[in-house]
This record gives C-alpha cells, sequence and structure tokens, in this order.
C-alpha cells in the first residue's frame, strides 16, 4: 500500500494521494491481560453503533480470540511436533506446515466468511490481523448508509476528505 | 530482475535487514562477524575430520567420526537456521493506523489524558495483574508489544527481543531463539567433544608406538593442537553461555529483560516475571518446543498492485470522488449489496468458494456505480505510482524503493501535510475520533 505512495512522495501535491483510500479506519487493538498471547480487546467500538449489534461483533471477536488462543495453546501433539522439529534440526518446518499456520488458515477463512455474510452488506470490513502484523483488527467503515440508520451523516464523515 | 513483474514485500521492507534468495533468507545489515563464525566453525571441524577422526576411527572406533558429524551437522543447521531466520519482526504500522494510535492510548489508558498531537511515550497496561510500560515507538510509530524491543541495528522492533547476537549476525527473539539455544547449545558440546578428540589423539600419540612424548605427538599432528587450543579457548565463554540461557530459558526470561533487571525485586518489593508458567520445566516447554509463532513480515508476499487489501466493492466506493451522490443511488446500491446476503446464507454449509461467487455479484453493483461516477483518478494513479516504483526496483540505483519508503517513514511527510488540514465541520465535532485516520489514511 504505502509503495504506491512512495513516489508521489514529498513533491507531488496531495490531492493525488486522496482518491486511493479512505473511510472510516478503526482498530481493535490487542488485549495483553493475560500475556503475550495474541487476543484481542472485545470493547464494542462507538462507531459502529448504529451499523452492527453489539452481540455480533462481540461473537465475532470472541471467535476469533478463541481461534488464536488454540493457536497458541501448546497441546501434546504441538509439543511433538516442537521435539521432533528439534531432532530434526527445524528442517521439518520446511516442508511441513506449522500447528500456527493451519490456525491461521482457518482464521482467515473465518474472517472472509464473516466479512461475506455479516460485514460487508453493512458496509463494514475487517482486515485480517496477520495483514497487520497481529497487532490491530482494522476495521474500515465505508459510507453506504444502513437501510436502519436514519441521517447521512456517515457520508459526509467520509466525503469530508 | 528487470524483467520481473511482482514487488515482494521484502524489496519495500522498511528495516535494514539483508534479504537473500528473493526474500527467502534474511539476515541482519553487517554479516561479516557471523561469516567469521561460520568459518571458526568449519575450520576447527575440518582439522578434527582431516587429522584427528582418521586416527581414533582406526585406534578406538569408528563412532568417533559418526558422533563428530552429527554434532556439526546439528550445529552448522541451527547456525544457519539462527541466521537466516526471521526473529520475530513486528512490521511497522502504517500511517492511518500510526494516526490512531494516539486516541486509542488516551480512551483506553486512564495515565495518559488528553494526548494530542505527539503521541505519548509509555501507558501501561496490565498482563496477568503486574503494570507493565509499552513504550511508544517513534521508528515503528507503534506502542511496542510487551518483551519487544527495538534493534537500533536492524531497525527494526523485535517480539520477545532477547539481544542482537553479531555473532550469528541476527537479532535473537521469539522466533529464533530456540534455533539459537540449540545452537549455544550442540556447539558448546562440539567444542567439548573436538577438545577431548584432540588430546586423546596427542595422547595416545604420545604414549603409543615410538613412545615419542609430548613433544613428538606435537611434531607428528600439529593440525590437532591447533584444533585443542581453539576449542580450549572458545568452550568456557560457550559453555557459560549455554548455562545462562538455560537459566534464562527455565524461566522465561530475555537477556534484554535480565540486564535491565526487569524482574529483580526493587526496594524489598519483589517484583515476579508475569510471563513465568510456574515452573522450570513448562517454561522450557514452552520457550523451546511450544508453538512456533508465523513470521509477521511476509517477505515473499506480493505487495498489492493497486495498494490496498480490501474487497473490490469497498475499493470501487471509496474510489468514487468526493461529491456526494444522488439520494437514489445509494439505495440502489444497499440493495445491490443486501441481494447476495441470502444467498450466502443458503450456502450456509457449501463450499468456500461460493462465497466468492457472492462477493462478485457484490462488486459488479458497486462497479457499475462507481463507473458512473468517475473511475479514472483511481486507476491512473494506481497505474502511474506501480510502474514508478517499478522502476525504481528495476533500476537498484540510489532510490530504490526502500530507500524511498524509509525516507518517507522517517520524515513522516504525511503527518507534516496533516497539520494544515482545515478543521472538521462542527456537526463532526461529537465523532472527534476517525478524523485524524481520514486525514492520514490512504
Amino acid at each position: 500500500m504505502s509503495n504506491n505512495r512512495i513516489p508521489s512522495g514529498p513533491n507531488t501535491p496531495g490531492s493525488q494521494q486522496t482518491p486511493t483510500q479512505q473511510g472510516i479506519k478503526i482498530f481493535i487493538q490487542r488485549d495483553y491481560s493475560e500475556g503475550t498471547a495474541v487476543k484481542f480487546q472485545t470493547r464494542f467500538p462507538p462507531e459502529l453503533e448504529d451499523r452492527i449489534d453489539r452481540q455480533t461483533f462481540e461473537y465475532t471477536i470472541e471467535r476469533l480470540n478463541e481461534h488464536f488462543d488454540m493457536a497458541e495453546t501448546a497441546d501434546c501433539s504441538t509439543y511433538c511436533e516442537g521435539c521432533l522439529a528439534c531432532l530434526t534440526a527445524y528442517f521439518i518446518y520446511i516442508c511441513t506446515e506449522t500447528h500456527y499456520e493451519k490456525h491461521l488458515r482457518k482464521i482467515s477463512k473465518f474472517i472472509a466468511t464473516q466479512n461475506e455474510r455479516v460485514y460487508n452488506p453493512r458496509g463494514i470490513h475487517l482486515t485480517d490481523p496477520i495483514l497487520r502484523g497481529l497487532r490491530v483488527i482494522e476495521v474500515t467503515i465505508i459510507d453506504v448508509p444502513n437501510c436502519q440508520s436514519p441521517t447521512g451523516n456517515s457520508t459526509t464523515q467520509l466525503r469530508h476528505t | 530482475m528487470a524483467s520481473r513483474r511482482v514487488t515482494r514485500k521484502w524489496e519495500v521492507f522498511a528495516g535494514r535487514n539483508r534479504f537473500w534468495c528473493d526474500g527467502r533468507l534474511m539476515t541482519a545489515p553487517h554479516p561479516g562477524v557471523f561469516l567469521l563464525t561460520l568459518a571458526l566453525i568449519c575450520g576447527t571441524c575440518a582439522l578434527h575430520f582431516a587429522f584427528d577422526c582418521p586416527f581414533l576411527a582406526a585406534r578406538v572406533s569408528p563412532a568417533v567420526p559418526a558422533a563428530g558429524a552429527a554434532l556439526a551437522a546439528t550445529t552448522l543447521a541451527a547456525l544457519l537456521r539462527t541466521a537466516l531466520s526471521d526473529p520475530g519482526i513486528i512490521p511497522r504500522a502504517a500511517p492511518h493506523e500510526a494516526a490512531a494510535a494516539p486516541e486509542d492510548a488516551s480512551a483506553g489508558s486512564p495515565t495518559t489524558p488528553g494526548a494530542a498531537r505527539p503521541p505519548p511515550r509509555a501507558r501501561e497496561v496490565l498482563v496477568r495483574g503486574r503494570p507493565v510500560k509499552l513504550k511508544y515507538c517513534f521508528t515503528c510509530k507503534m506502542f511496542r508489544p510487551p518483551r519487544a524491543s527495538h534493534c537500533s541495528l536492524c531497525d527494526n522492533c523485535v517480539d520477545r527481543f532477547d539481544h542482537h547476537c553479531p555473532w550469528v549476525g541476527n537479532c535473537v527473539g521469539k522466533r529464533n531463539y530456540r534455533y539459537f539455544y540449540l545452537f549455544v547449545v550442540s556447539l558448546s558440546f562440539l567444542a567439548v567433544w573436538v577438545f577431548a578428540c584432540a588430546v586423546a589423539h596427542l595422547a595416545l600419540e604420545a604414549r603409543g608406538a615410538g613412545g615419542a612424548g609430548l613433544g613428538g605427538a606435537l611434531r607428528a599432528s600439529p593440525a590437532s593442537a591447533l584444533a585443542a587450543a581453539v576449542c580450549f579457548l572458545s568452550v568456557w565463554s560457550v559453555l557459560g553461555l549455554a548455562g545462562f540461557h538455560t537459566y534464562l530459558a527455565s524461566t522465561d526470561q530475555t537477556t534484554n529483560e535480565d540486564i535491565k533487571g526487569s524482574f529483580s525485586s526493587r526496594r524489598g518489593v519483589s517484583n515476579p516475571n508475569p510471563y513465568s508458567r510456574g515452573n522450570a520445566c513448562a517454561n522450557c516447554w514452552h520457550v523451546l518446543c511450544g508453538p512456533l509463532a508465523p513470521s509477521l513480515i511476509d517477505r515473499r508476499g506480493v505487495v498489492p498492485p493497486d495498494g490496498h487489501e480490501l474487497p473490490p466493492a469497498f475499493v470501487a466506493v471509496l474510489a468514487a470522488p468526493a461529491p456526494a451522490p444522488s439520494p437514489p443511488e445509494p439505495r440502489d446500491a444497499v440493495r445491490a449489496l443486501h441481494a447476495p446476503a441470502p444467498r450466502a446464507k443458503d450456502s450456509m454449509s457449501g463450499s468456500y468458494t461460493n462465497l466468492f461467487e457472492a462477493s462478485e455479484s457484490a462488486r459488479h453493483a458497486y462497479m457499475n456505480r462507481s463507473l458512473e461516477l468517475d473511475p479514472v483518478p483511481l486507476s491512473e494513479v494506481c497505474v502511474q505510482g506501480a510502474s514508478e516504483s517499478g522502476a525504481a526496483v528495476a533500476g537498484g540505483g540510489a532510490l530504490s524503493a526502500s530507500r524511498l519508503r524509509l525516507l518517507h517513514d522517517t520524515t513522516m511527510i504525511d503527518a507534516a501535510l496533516d497539520l494544515d488540514e482545515p478543521d472538521p465541520p462542527s456537526h463532526l465535532a461529537t465523532a472527534p475520533a476517525p478524523l485524524p485516520h481520514l486525514a492520514l489514511a490512504l
């Protein structure tokens, strides 16, 4: 993304930068209360208030946290995988997918499904956290007003820039 | 190289790491000392296999060279793995994310009230009930996760940063600590083994056949004496390091935390490590054999040519120019948006591809709408940007893509531009949070 922006860097007018991407972006931050394992805050962002109900959003985040928890938990098979990898001087990782990567694929799939079924029709898009270094879940809101929302407020917000 | 059609992410990587084999391998910027380490290990092993092994295989057992070969292979594999893999680099925040960080800090943490333009330098979170300070990294433009630290040599934040090891030519962090530990342990075994073999060779030579004594043995095999000397000098530090890292792994600490004394008791108040799992075995298991975290920098990933990961439908809407559409149009768009939803529900148990078909129809609806309005600017800008960056990469001159991006990141041009943005309309004052994102989002 930034790649494209580099050539139009300091000496080109700012108007070139505006058409590519706007929309409201909000970021769900990591929750470190239980250690450094990947977990996201389930606090409901007020920006989503008139677009989606709280339960649906919290369900998504909780399921996501469960998936990450499974990826990070070390059960017996994970330890066996680790030991086997150690014995083969970690060459096994060249041929097989790690336990974590398997779960990451499931997570990407889960997010794509949720986007498709729940979020995109309401003008919301969740970005897979792996694309943001597992630091944040980026939520993009575009200005297609929901049928239930009577105000055109979101439109003007987007159009501002 | 010039005919390459895609730009991979390692080519535009912001840190100072060097990449090899089209991004498959990576090292720190100056791998000179690493080559010295490699030469020392290989040289000593070569002396061992060339001079000690034939003698000992004949006089003692053929198992001697076999054991030596296994140890040497393990050591070299672990060394290469440590040196050439991603230590757990945390990718830098994109500008719109960086712009969002201060607000989040002021909203999420009570310790930083009223943070404005310069982001607060730190915020506190509770990790298992213990306060941990997250520092703001001005280079990576984010709050570092707990245990991460910025490596000044590689210019990256590294997760669970242990130290930057010049001997292995890489940072040691979350992802390669286990390789590093295996390297240190196997190297100490190897050093002891080579030393023992060399001494045994000299002793057998001295006592055997002619009874030439030590002087005669040294004259007969000076290579053994050299190998023994190298091992004798290095084995102490390596053994010490192996012991130290065994202690660290069993308490789940990093060298960085140990040096800073993060978990040492202060003024009589004990300050236990919140990341420890309670007992030494569990810590060792988790650190050395636990699930291997994925690489977050996606070196081999292709930079999306049009510059965003949003679905086409979103891109089309976002690319629409500033004048707001007339009322009937959004209604159409909404209807088109909701049309695929029941279909997706029908195929709830269906395959994944059905969903993409559903998204196809949504995309077309969006595309039509955006075409009506004005599709030109987006495509022009994207094509121009891609071709320019492509030229920069292919040229490989002074202004490579990564350099440009570094310049861009360090000067924070966007942030500077943002200062001149006009104030938002008054009716938006109730929701101030998204505005800086808008200004910086691109």
